[in-house]
């Protein structure tokens, strides 16, 4: 059983795990500490609650209802994004907004008002949310929208969570043509032919996200490969694919200063150039081809990090960032960027905003990890940036704060009874 | 089109089951105890896809219902082409060590009621000459252990119930299945801590009951490594079996 463990493997923590199988069901009695748990795939622990309870809603994964004329689908929060496209792309609809991966559930796109490739043309997840209803310890059930309990409403869209157990929720699915998308990837030499590609792309294409190398110094610093597309007009029905997976929790971590360098680069180099009609999952889940990937980060785990700097500091912001990893030797594989649109959040706690957000991972290798995460977060904090939460496992409470001055507002909306590992580090 | 009625329908294991039937299409009729569990399930398989979604709410101990469920089922989708019998409790063993009542109430839930149903069902679906009967007996009913005798005992009733039954419905042509599932990571067994790498979840198990049913095959088990695991544990002398702790 993997429940009760986040998606980087770190913090470990020790937690009741009690099934949320029903949408009629009543929390469970008691004094502990409560929190939706729904398939694990937050990187640290804002879906983990040491010393309380988990409300495992793996079980809570019903269909509601589907209007095949607006797309609209009410569903309960335990629903898997994978579930919802194997569902609706065969009916000619897709998800508003979706990460990285499919295996995330409706409760948790919600809980972390996700974002997406298509953040400049469609914003967040929560942003396509029509209304849901909130369970909370008082046995309450609120249903919240933007026309009612709007405040909760806003509270819950980014809320990690902490305003009570999101039992189904509805949304808007958008129409495709058919499961494939016309892709293109252009190289970058530079950032600065990172963000003219980004603002060309903007109004021609649907969808981009760049692949930095996070390995690349001198001539090659700030290289990378920019992936834009839109949905194709290609109708065929997807062939099967093969699904590999990791097995074994390798005793080390596979990732280190040489391995990183040898895959970055030969990334770059072998990674085809030009545009291509391709299924929709390689394109928008690359890493979902690979089960259990987070497991060659070793027994100790990884640390992702993903922050927004403002537009006017991006450039100067990204650029020290990288260089500040790169000097470190350690990084990611995967290093992603990408400029969000200055669209209003949807949620008080809502992460994107406008700038230019960057992501990777760091395997755990203790307090050097943790020394070059604080170094990140000295040049985000200057830069005026944030740091996402649900990527997040170590954030200093003192930087939270600045990252989300708006957090009291939420005092006053979260249930008694909830929290989180992550909720207690930053407000205790 | 397949017209299905499913007893237990709210199990995880049915659940699962009657989701890849909506998906192709089928007709169901669900029956449980909790009528809003029924309507959140049947409200589930119309989204997937399901032709109908007829319901009944039953407690099947009450014996003399279930003829009128039957009728109502068959009423409903206009015949019946696979049943799949489903309900059941994971019986508390400590508990039924000391109370006979607790004793009879397991019995009652997981045999006798499923034979009873069986007995109706078999001669409604004899007379039709086609048809198939699926329950879900278990691996526990292979060997009484001490864990879990009670439990294991009455699928015991049942597995051999099914051996009987399906010599018999051969010949009228309705094929008879038993499903021996492993461990399953179900609410039912939500409180056994520590699960392992024998668990199985719902969505594997429902994979192997429709492929069971479309083959028409006689006995699965599921996953298909317990049948190897039960022939080992089957086949331990009883004088070093009772030292053990299983």
């Amino acid at each position: 059983m993997t429940a009760g463990v986040s998606w980087g493997r770190y913090p470990q923590a020790q937690q009741q795990i009690v099934p949320f199988h029903w949408r009629d069901a009543a929390l469970p009695a008691g004094t502990d500490t409560l929190l939706a748990y729904g398939n694990g795939r937050s990187y640290g622990d804002v879906c983990l609650n040491d010393g309380g309870t988990l409300l495992h809603t793996a079980g809570l994964d019903r269909f509601i209802a589907f209007d095949p004329d607006s797309g609209v689908l009410r569903c309960e929060a335990g629903v898997l994004f994978s579930d919802i496209l194997a569902f609706a792309v065969p009916r000619g609809w897709f998800l508003p907004v979706t990460p990285g991966t499919q295996y995330i559930t409706l409760g948790g796109a919600i809980a972390n008002d996700v974002h997406g490739k298509n953040h400049h043309g469609a914003g967040t997840f929560g942003e396509h949310v029509h209304c849901f209803e909130l369970l909370r310890s008082d046995g309450s059930r609120t249903l919240c929208s933007r026309a009612v309990n709007a405040e909760l409403f806003a509270a819950t869209v980014g809320g990690l969570g902490l305003t009570g157990v999101i039992t189904w929720a509805e949304f808007a699915l958008k129409r495709i043509a058919g499961p494939w998308v016309a892709a293109q990837t252009v190289a970058f030499a530079g950032l600065s032919e990172f963000f003219a590609l980004s603002a060309e792309s903007e109004r021609s294409h649907e969808y981009s996200v760049a692949w930095i190398d996070c390995a690349g110094s001198g001539p090659t610093f700030g290289r990378g490969l920019f992936f834009r597309a839109n949905h194709a007009t290609e109708t065929r029905r997807l062939p099967r694919r093969m699904r590999l997976a990791v097995p074994l929790t390798p005793p080390f971590p596979l990732i280190n200063k040489a391995t990183l360098h040898a895959f970055n680069a030969l990334y770059f180099r072998t990674t085809r150039r030009g545009e291509a009609v391709v299924p929709y999952p390689p394109y928008f889940y690359p890493l979902d081809a690979v089960a259990d990937w987070n497991r060659i980060y070793g027994p100790h785990g990884f640390l992702q990090y993903q922050c927004v700097v403002p537009p006017a500091a991006a450039a100067d912001a990204i650029a020290e960032l990288l260089r500040t990893i790169a000097a470190s030797g350690s990084g990611s594989f995967l290093s992603v960027l990408k400029v969000f649109s200055d669209r209003p959040p949807a949620g008080i706690l809502s992460f994107p905003r406008a700038g230019t957000t960057l992501a990777l991972d760091f395997p755990n290798r203790g307090a050097a990890t943790f020394e070059l995460l604080e170094r990140l977060d000295d040049i985000v904090v200057a830069a005026g940036g944030a740091v996402y939460p649900a990527k997040d496992a170590r954030l200093r409470a003192e930087r939270f704060r600045r990252y989300f001055p708006r957090w009291q507002e939420m005092l006053t909306h979260v249930d008694p009874r909830f929290s989180s590992g992550f909720w207690r580090r930053v407000t205790g | 089109m397949k017209k299905i009625l499913i007893i237990g329908a709210t199990s995880a294991i049915a659940e699962a089951t009657a989701r890849r039937y909506a998906a192709r299409g089928d007709a169901l009729f669900l029956v449980a105890r909790d009528s809003g569990h029924l309507r959140d399930v049947a409200a589930d398989l119309a989204v997937r896809g399901a032709m109908r979604t007829g319901t009944a709410t039953l407690d099947v101990t009450d014996f003399s219902a279930h003829e009128a469920m039957l009728d109502a089922a068959e009423r409903e989708l206009g015949g019946l082409d696979v049943v799949l019998i489903a309900h059941g409790t994971l019986s508390d063993q400590a508990q039924c060590q000391t109370s006979v009542e607790a004793l009879r109430r397991e019995f009652d839930i997981n045999a006798v009621s499923t034979l009873a149903l069986l007995t109706t069902l078999a001669n409604r679906l004899e007379a039709r000459r086609s048809g198939t009967l699926a329950v879900i007996s278990s691996v526990a009913g292979d060997r009484g252990r001490q864990s879990n005798y009670v439990y294991g005992s009455a699928k015991a009733a049942v597995t051999t119930f099914l051996g009987g039954l399906r010599q018999r419905l051969a010949k009228a042509g309705v094929n008879v299945l038993t499903v021996k599932p492993g461990f399953v990571d179900t609410p039912m067994t939500a409180s056994i801590p520590n699960k392992g790498a024998l668990w199985a979840k719902p969505d594997a198990i429902a994979d192997g009951i429709v492929k069971a049913i479309d083959g028409g095959r006689n006995i699965v088990y599921l996953p298909w490594f317990w049948r190897w695991i039960m022939l080992v544990i089957r086949h331990i002398p009883e004088p070093l079996f009772k030292k053990l702790k299983l």
